[in-house]
């Protein structure tokens, strides 16, 4: 618990929790106080925010109410980056340990299936992937860990080479272990640190690889989506900036205060480490 | 008939993209509840052997059979399943352990791997090893970082002889030890040898702990055998030069033993 003390030291990493405590309480909120479907039309079209305190930040070109859109934008956003993020870690960690761990023609291979993926820019494979398939919550996650998982690999795996030559890896064989549990029980746990490291930038990242697929229309459609408002908004973007702003301004906060919160983290789990 | 005899092994290396021979032509056998010990300088090629009868590398050339059977012909699970009886201890204990390890999953591990104790059985061996070594019971639910050096390579033991090995590689085992701790555990392992007719591969640069606890020895020099034979013979009249250079490096021997 001592790095908690470290980690609220530093303002940045308050700043960073703190907002991304109050993206959680909105995602986690949503249903209870917006319990109807955000999509439903709430009052009449472009009325601006302010106004009406029922409707406090207006509503959009169909009526519906921004407020609403925003809190369960908050939901498919958190979810998405979250579920992205780990899906990316768990495989990129699983595919580093391997390589790493078993050397030869296996790490061959795999280290060039993620050259692969590597060398096509993640949005465009994203992007194929999700027209390919079609757009739903699910897809979008998956189109997202297709183009993540490659870096954490590849740090998994540069790890891995280092701890797979300790003495107790060499002890877990002569122990008769299985080769699979020294690599993910004996291994893996030991190499996750730099690993981890990566998440926030990873969530950050997923996080506007979503908003941007939904702006372009590649969202699931049966969700409210901050790209998707930021798209909506740009129609009438000279009579009614906010609704644009209003989803604008919440991305870039959410993608400032993961990305701040991660640095925290991590630095003062390296002080920690470098206490000890 | 011999636990282990080793037959012309060799192995290879690169140094500089020149081919030398880490280990080259060695030849020995150990006996049950036989301590060799194997000295040389830095190196000399003694670890390489050690890894090499551990099956962790692969000779280039030679024979190791273990209680009669061809060692390098076995692999996969047969081989996995061997290595209860070819156990090792390191020279660094907290190098030799998952730095996340408790002391119980560290004993569990070889019990679980060998199938040597029912689940619910397991704690009472734990507790049994640990009181063998010489250690409190209440230290399993610790963690390997909490306890002392000395502690630690009474667990390696422990570890090691979990799985009632017939042949214990020592790679340094007590070079890092205090004097005095190094004392306690060369008699918990003659102790041990004593008791379960366990056989020591004792690798060592030190010659006073070697004539302290091996039968033999074996001198190594550039990865072959320079010389052989009974341990105290041998470091009392050195044949080879290298054997006369690490005797005459070790002064205290003299005064040391009778
Ligand atoms: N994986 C390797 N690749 C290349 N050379 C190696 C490798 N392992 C060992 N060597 C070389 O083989 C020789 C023998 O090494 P080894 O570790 O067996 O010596 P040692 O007798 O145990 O020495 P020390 O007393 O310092 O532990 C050394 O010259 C070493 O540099
Ligand atoms: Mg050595």
């Amino acid at each position: 618990m001592n790095w908690l003390r470290h980690f609220f030291r530093t303002p940045e990493a308050v700043a960073g929790a703190l907002i991304l405590a109050l993206l959680a309480a909105m995602a986690l909120a949503a249903p209870l106080l917006f319990p109807g479907d955000p999509q439903a039309i709430a009052g009449p079209a472009l009325l601006p925010p302010f106004q009406d305190w029922s409707l406090p930040l207006g509503t959009d070109r169909l009526g519906r109410d921004v407020l609403a859109e925003l809190f369960h934008g908050a939901r498919t956003s958190l979810a998405v980056g979250l579920a992205a993020a780990a899906a990316a870690l768990l495989i990129g960690a699983v595919v580093g340990t391997l390589a790493g761990f078993a050397g030869g023609l296996i790490d061959e291979a795999l280290m060039r299936i993620t050259d692969a993926f590597q060398t096509v820019p993640s949005f465009l494979l994203a992007l194929a992937f999700v027209s390919i398939v079609g757009p739903s919550l699910g897809v979008v996650v998956a189109a997202i860990t297709l183009g993540a998982w490659t870096g954490p690999a590849r740090v998994a795996r540069a790890e891995v080479l280092s701890i797979r030559e300790r003495d107790y890896v060499a002890g877990a064989r002569v122990i008769g272990m299985h080769p699979l549990e020294i690599a993910f029980r004996e291994v893996l746990p030991n190499a996750l640190p730099p690993v981890l490291a990566l998440s926030s930038v990873i969530v950050a990242a997923a996080i506007l690889t979503e908003a941007a697929l939904s702006f372009l229309g590649l969202g699931d459609p049966n969700r409210v989506t901050w790209g998707g408002m930021i798209s909506e908004g740009r129609t009438v973007l000279r009579t009614a900036p906010f609704l644009s702003i209003v989803p604008g301004v919440a991305l870039v906060l959410t993608v400032l205060g993961v990305y701040l919160a991660g640095e925290g983290v991590v630095e003062s789990t390296a002080v920690r480490r470098s206490l000890s | 008939m011999s636990v282990l005899t080793v037959s012309s092994l060799a192995k290879r290396y690169r140094r500089g993209g020149k081919p030398f021979a880490a280990v080259d032509d060695v030849s020995f056998e150990i006996n049950p509840a036989e301590t060799l010990a194997v000295a040389g300088p830095s190196g000399s090629g003694k670890s390489t052997i050690a890894k090499l009868v551990l099956r962790l590398i692969e000779p280039d050339a030679g024979r190791i059979d273990f209680e009669g059977q061809d060692l390098l012909a076995l692999s996969g699970a047969t081989l996995r399943a061997k290595r209860a009886k070819v156990q090792m201890v390191f020279q660094d204990p907290l190098a030799a352990f998952n730095p996340r390890a408790t002391v119980a999953r560290v004993l569990d591990d070889p019990l679980r791997t060998h199938n040597i104790a029912s689940r619910a059985d397991r704690p009472r061996r734990i507790a049994a090893l640990l009181e063998r070594v010489g250690l409190d019971a209440g230290l399993a639910a610790r963690a390997i970082h909490e306890i002392s050096g000395g502690q630690r390579q009474r667990v390696a033991i422990a570890r090691a002889i979990a799985t009632r090995p017939s042949l214990i590689v020592l790679d340094e085992a007590v070079s890092a030890l205090d004097v005095s701790v190094r004392g306690q555990i060369l008699e918990l392992l003659l102790d041990l040898q004593r008791q379960e007719r366990i056989a020591y591969l004792f690798i060592s640069h030190d010659l006073g702990v070697i004539r302290a606890v091996a039968h033999r020895v074996v001198i190594l020099d550039a990865g072959r055998i320079a010389e052989s034979g009974d341990a105290r013979d041998v470091i009392a009249k050195p044949q080879s030069a290298i054997g006369k250079a690490l005797v005459a490096a070790t002064p205290r021997l003299i005064r040391n033993r009778p």
